[in-house]
C-alpha cells in the first residue's frame, strides 16, 4: 500500500477511537452538572450519588479521551507535514486556543474531582461545573473550527503556492463553522444521554441489585429527557447542515444521496444498491422532492447533481450508506425517548418492560455509532480534497518510511486501551450497589454554609 | 521584540514547564515501579498518589501545548520536524498513551495489577529518552533534504556519542528533578519514612547528573562545533550558575534543611542550564534547516497568538494558582488530613 492510503487510515483509525472519548468529554460534565444539581435542588441522594458515579466512570474515560487527543495532536503533523506547513499559516489560531480551553477544563476537572468532600457549601462544588463545560465546549467548538475549515477554506489568498493575505478570524469563523459546531455539540449532548440511559436500561434488564431499581428508573427520567430534548436539537442541527451543503458543497450533497443529474424536486433516496457505472439505484425508497425540500425548505428547488462535478473532485459514494445509517439511528433514539414519556404519561406500567429497555439499552450504542458514520461522511465527503478546493490528499502525505509500521503499532495499542477501559468499567460498577453511595451521600444533600 | 523571538520564548518557558512537571511525575512512576520490586511501596505510595492524582493530567497538557504552539508560531517546524519523527514520535506516543491510560486504570480502577505499575514505571524513563531526540535532531546532522522531502538519517543517529549522552541527560535529570521534590513534598507531608527513602535516592543520582552534563558538553563540541563554541563562549555564566544551585541544592539537602529552597535551586539550576542551551541556539530551530528569522508565521497570526497567549495566561495563571493552592501547598492535603 502507499503512504497515502495508510495516512489516511491510520488518520481515521486515530480519529474514530478518539471521537469516542472526546464526545463523552465534551457532553459528560454536562449530564453530571445536572444531575449533582438535582441533587442538592431536590435533596435527593440519588442524584448525588449518580453523579459522582458518572464523575467516576468519567476519570477513566477521560484519561483515553486525554492520550488518544495527544496522539491526534502531533500525529496532524507527522503524517500530514506539507499540509500543516501551508494550513499552519491559518489554522495556528483555533489550535492554540484549543489547547487552552483544554489547559482551563482539565485545571478544573482535576479539582471538581478531587473536592466533592471540601466545600462547606455544596453548591461551590456545583459551580465548579461550569468552568469545566466552558473548557470542554470551547474545546470541541474550536477544533471543529479547525475541521470547517479544511471543508471551507477562507481567510486567505494563495498565490504561487503560498498562502498570504491571512485573515486569522476570518479563517476560524468560516462559513461551514456555526452549522457544523451546532452539530457536534447537539449530538455529543444527545449521545452521552442515551449512552447514560442504556446504562440504566441494562441495569434495570440485568437486575443484579433490586434495591437499586429506583435510582436506575430516575436515572431513566433524567437521561432520556435530556437526550430528547438534545436530539430535537441534533435534528434541527442535520437539516441546518443540508441546506448548508446544498449552497456551499453541493457535490457533498449530491454523492450523499446518489444525485447524478442536476434537476428541481429531487428524491430523497433512502438505502438502496447503486450500479455505479450505469447510475441507476435498486431497491431503495425514494421520497419525491424531499431532497429538494432539505436543501432549501422548497420541493422545486434544484439542486445540483454529481455529473456537474469534475469526476476527479467527486467523493466516494458510499457515503450514501453513512448518511442513512446515521439519519436512522439518530432517528431511532429520538423515537425511543419520545415512546418512553408517551407511555409513561399513558400506559405507566409498560415503560419499564423488558422491551421497551431493551430498545432503550439500543439507543445508546446506536447514536455513538450514528456519530462515528456521521464524521466518515463528513470526512470522506470531502475526498479527494484536504483542504477544499486547494490542496489534494496525495500532495498532503508524509514521505516517510514506516507508516505502515506506526499504523499497526497504533492499532494495537487502541484495541489493547479499548479493552483495558471496558474491562475497568465494569469491574468498578459490577459489585458495587448504587443503594451504597446512597446512603453515603444522604448528609450530602443539605446546601447550608 | 519581533513575534519570533516572543514565540519562541513562550514556547521553550512551556517545554521547560513540561520538563518540570513531566519529570517529577515520569520519576515518581519509576520510583513506584522500583518500590514495589524492592518490597517499599508502603513507604511511598500514598505520598506520591496524593500528588500525581491531581495533577497528572495537567502535565499533559503542558506538552500538547508545546507542539501545537510550535507548529502555530513556526509551520515549518511541521514539515521538518513532522517529517522525519514519524518512528520517534509514534514511539513516545505510544508509551505516553499506555502510561497515562494504565495510571488512570491503576488509580482509579478498582483492581491493581502489578503489569500496570510496571507499564507506568518503566515507560516514565523511555518516555524522556525518546523524546530527547527530537532535541538531537534539531543539532542538524541527522536529517537530509531529498527530492521526495526530509529523512531521518537512522544510522548517523544511533552512532552518534551526542545523541546518546542526550538520552542519559534526560533519564538521570528525570530520576534527579522527581526526587528532589519527593524529598521537599515528604518532608511537608511530616512522612518520615517516604522523606528518608526519598533524600536517599536525590543523593543517589546528584552525582551521575552533574557527571552527565560534562558529557553532553563534550560531545556537543564533536557535534555542532558552532553551538558549542556559542555556549562556551557568551553564556558560560548561565551554565556556571546552574552548577552553582546544583550545589546549593545538594547541600541544603545534605544538611536536611530548607526542602522548599532547595527544590526551587533545583528548578533555577535547570531553567539556567536549559534557557542558556536555547539562546546559544538561535536563530536555528533545526539547524541549518529552520531559522527563526524565516520560518515564522504570518504577522496577522503572530499578532492573534500573542494575543491570545497573553488573554489565555489570564485566565490560566489564577487557575493554576487554584489548583496549587488545593492540592500542593495546602498543608491538610498534602499530610493526607484532607482526602
Amino acid at each position: 500500500m502507499d503512504g497515502v492510503i495508510i495516512s489516511r487510515l491510520l488518520t481515521g483509525m486515530t480519529l474514530a477511537f478518539h471521537i469516542i472519548f472526546a464526545t463523552i468529554g465534551v457532553a459528560l460534565p454536562f449530564m453530571f452538572m445536572i444531575a449533582e444539581g438535582l441533587g442538592l435542588y431536590k435533596k435527593d441522594p440519588a442524584y448525588l450519588a449518580m453523579a459522582k458515579r458518572w464523575a467516576k466512570g468519567f476519570t477513566i474515560t477521560v484519561a483515553v479521551g486525554v492520550v488518544t487527543g495527544t496522539i491526534i495532536g502531533l500525529q496532524l503533523s507527522l503524517l500530514w507535514p506539507s499540509f500543516m506547513r501551508i494550513g499552519g499559516q491559518v489554522i495556528a489560531l483555533p489550535l492554540f486556543m484549543e489547547t487552552f480551553a483544554f489547559f482551563f477544563e482539565a485545571i478544573f476537572l482535576s479539582i471538581y474531582l478531587y473536592t466533592w468532600d471540601r466545600f462547606k457549601n455544596r453548591w461551590l462544588h456545583w459551580l465548579l461545573n461550569i468552568p469545566i463545560i466552558i473548557g470542554s465546549t470551547m474545546s470541541a467548538l474550536f477544533i471543529t473550527s479547525v475541521n470547517s475549515f479544511m471543508n471551507t477554506p477562507e481567510g486567505f489568498d494563495m498565490v504561487n503556492g503560498q498562502l498570504v493575505n491571512i485573515e486569522p478570524v476570518a479563517a476560524m469563523l468560516n462559513s461551514s463553522f456555526f452549522v457544523r459546531a451546532f452539530h457536534v455539540v447537539t449530538t455529543g449532548g444527545m449521545t452521552i444521554a442515551f449512552m447514560l440511559a442504556s446504562i440504566a436500561a441494562v441495569k434495570l434488564l440485568r437486575n443484579k441489585f433490586s434495591s437499586d431499581r429506583a435510582y436506575h428508573k430516575k436515572g431513566l427520567k433524567v437521561t432520556l429527557l435530556t437526550g430528547l430534548i438534545f436530539s430535537l436539537f441534533a435534528m434541527l442541527a442535520g437539516h441546518a447542515s443540508a441546506q448548508f451543503l446544498h449552497n456551499e458543497q453541493p457535490e457533498k450533497l449530491a454523492a450523499m444521496e446518489w444525485h447524478f443529474d442536476t434537476e428541481s424536486r429531487a428524491d430523497l433516496v433512502l438505502f438502496g444498491v447503486l450500479d455505479e457505472e450505469k447510475q441507476e439505484v435498486k431497491g431503495a425508497i425514494k421520497i419525491p422532492g424531499m431532497l429538494s425540500f432539505l436543501a432549501d425548505d422548497r420541493f422545486d428547488t434544484e439542486v445540483k447533481g454529481l455529473n456537474e462535478i469534475p469526476e476527479d473532485e467527486r467523493p466516494p459514494l458510499i457515503i450514501h450508506y453513512f448518511f442513512d445509517l446515521m439519519v436512522f439511528f439518530g432517528v431511532f433514539s429520538f423515537a425511543i425517548s419520545v415512546l418512553y414519556f408517551m407511555l409513561k404519561k399513558f400506559k405507566k406500567d409498560w415503560t419499564h418492560q423488558p422491551f421497551m429497555l431493551y430498545m432503550i439499552a439500543l439507543t445508546g450504542p446506536m447514536s455513538m455509532l450514528a456519530i462515528e458514520f456521521g464524521w466518515f461522511l463528513a470526512e470522506m465527503g470531502r475526498q479527494p480534497w484536504l483542504l477544499r478546493g486547494y490542496m489534494k490528499v496525495a500532495e498532503g502525505a508524509t514521505h516517510a518510511d514506516g507508516v505502515s509500521l506506526t499504523l499497526i503499532a497504533f492499532g494495537l495499542l487502541y484495541a489493547v486501551l479499548g479493552f483495558s477501559c471496558i474491562y475497568v468499567l465494569i469491574r468498578i460498577f459490577k459489585d458495587k450497589p448504587a443503594v451504597i453511595d446512597i446512603e453515603n451521600n444522604r448528609d450530602n444533600v443539605g446546601g447550608e454554609a | 521584540m519581533d513575534y519570533q523571538h516572543i514565540g519562541i520564548a513562550v514556547l521553550w518557558t512551556f517545554l521547560y514547564g513540561y520538563i518540570i512537571v513531566g519529570a517529577i511525575d515520569f520519576g515518581a512512576g519509576f520510583f513506584m515501579l522500583f518500590a514495589k520490586i524492592t518490597k517499599q511501596d508502603h513507604i511511598i505510595n500514598e505520598l506520591v498518589s496524593r500528588y500525581l492524582n491531581p495533577v497528572w493530567e495537567v502535565t499533559n497538557v503542558f506538552l500538547v501545548f508545546f507542539f501545537v504552539g510550535i507548529v502555530g508560531f513556526f509551520p515549518d517546524t511541521a514539515y521538518y520536524f513532522g517529517s522525519t519523527l514519524l518512528i520517534p514520535a509514534s514511539v513516545a506516543l505510544i508509551l505516553l498513551s499506555i502510561r497515562g491510560a494504565f495510571y488512570a486504570f491503576e488509580t482509579y480502577g478498582k483492581d491493581t495489577k502489578f503489569a500496570w505499575v510496571f507499564l507506568y514505571g518503566m515507560t516514565g524513563l523511555l518516555i524522556p529518552a525518546s523524546f530527547s531526540t527530537v532535541l538531537s535532531i534539531s543539532e542538524g546532522g541527522f536529517i537530509e533534504e531529498t527530492k521526495e522531502g526530509v529523512i531521518l538519517n537512522w544510522f548517523e543517529l544511533l552512532m552518534s556519542p551526542y545523541a546518546w549522552a542526550v538520552v542519559f541527560l534526560s533519564i538521570v535529570s528525570v530520576l534527579f528533578i522527581s526526587s528532589g521534590f519527593l524529598t521537599y513534598y515528604a518532608h511537608k507531608a511530616q512522612d518520615t519514612n517516604a522523606y528518608e527513602l526519598m533524600r536517599r535516592w536525590f543523593l543517589i543520582w546528584a552525582g551521575p547528573m552533574i557527571i552527565i552534563c560534562q558529557f553532553v558538553f563534550l560531545s556537543l563540541r564533536q557535534h555542532n562545533p558552532e553551538h558549542f563554541h556559542e555556549a562556551t563562549a557568551h553564556y558560560w555564566w548561565l551554565f556556571g550558575l546552574s552548577i552553582l544551585f546544583f550545589i546549593g541544592a545538594v547541600a541544603l539537602i545534605l544538611m536536611r534543611r530548607y526542602h522548599g529552597v532547595a527544590f526551587l535551586m533545583i528548578m533555577i539550576q535547570f531553567a539556567l542550564a536549559f534557557f542558556g542551551y536555547g539562546i546559544s541556539k538561535l536563530p536555528y530551530i533545526l539547524y541549518p534547516y529552520i531559522d527563526l528569522n524565516h520560518a515564522v508565521v504570518n504577522d496577522s497570526m503572530a499578532l492573534a497568538l500573542v494575543i491570545v497567549f497573553i488573554a489565555g495566561l489570564l485566565l490560566l495563571v489564577p487557575s493554576l494558582l487554584l489548583l496549587l493552592r488545593l492540592f500542593i501547598f495546602d498543608a491538610d492535603y498534602v499530610s493526607g488530613k484532607r482526602r
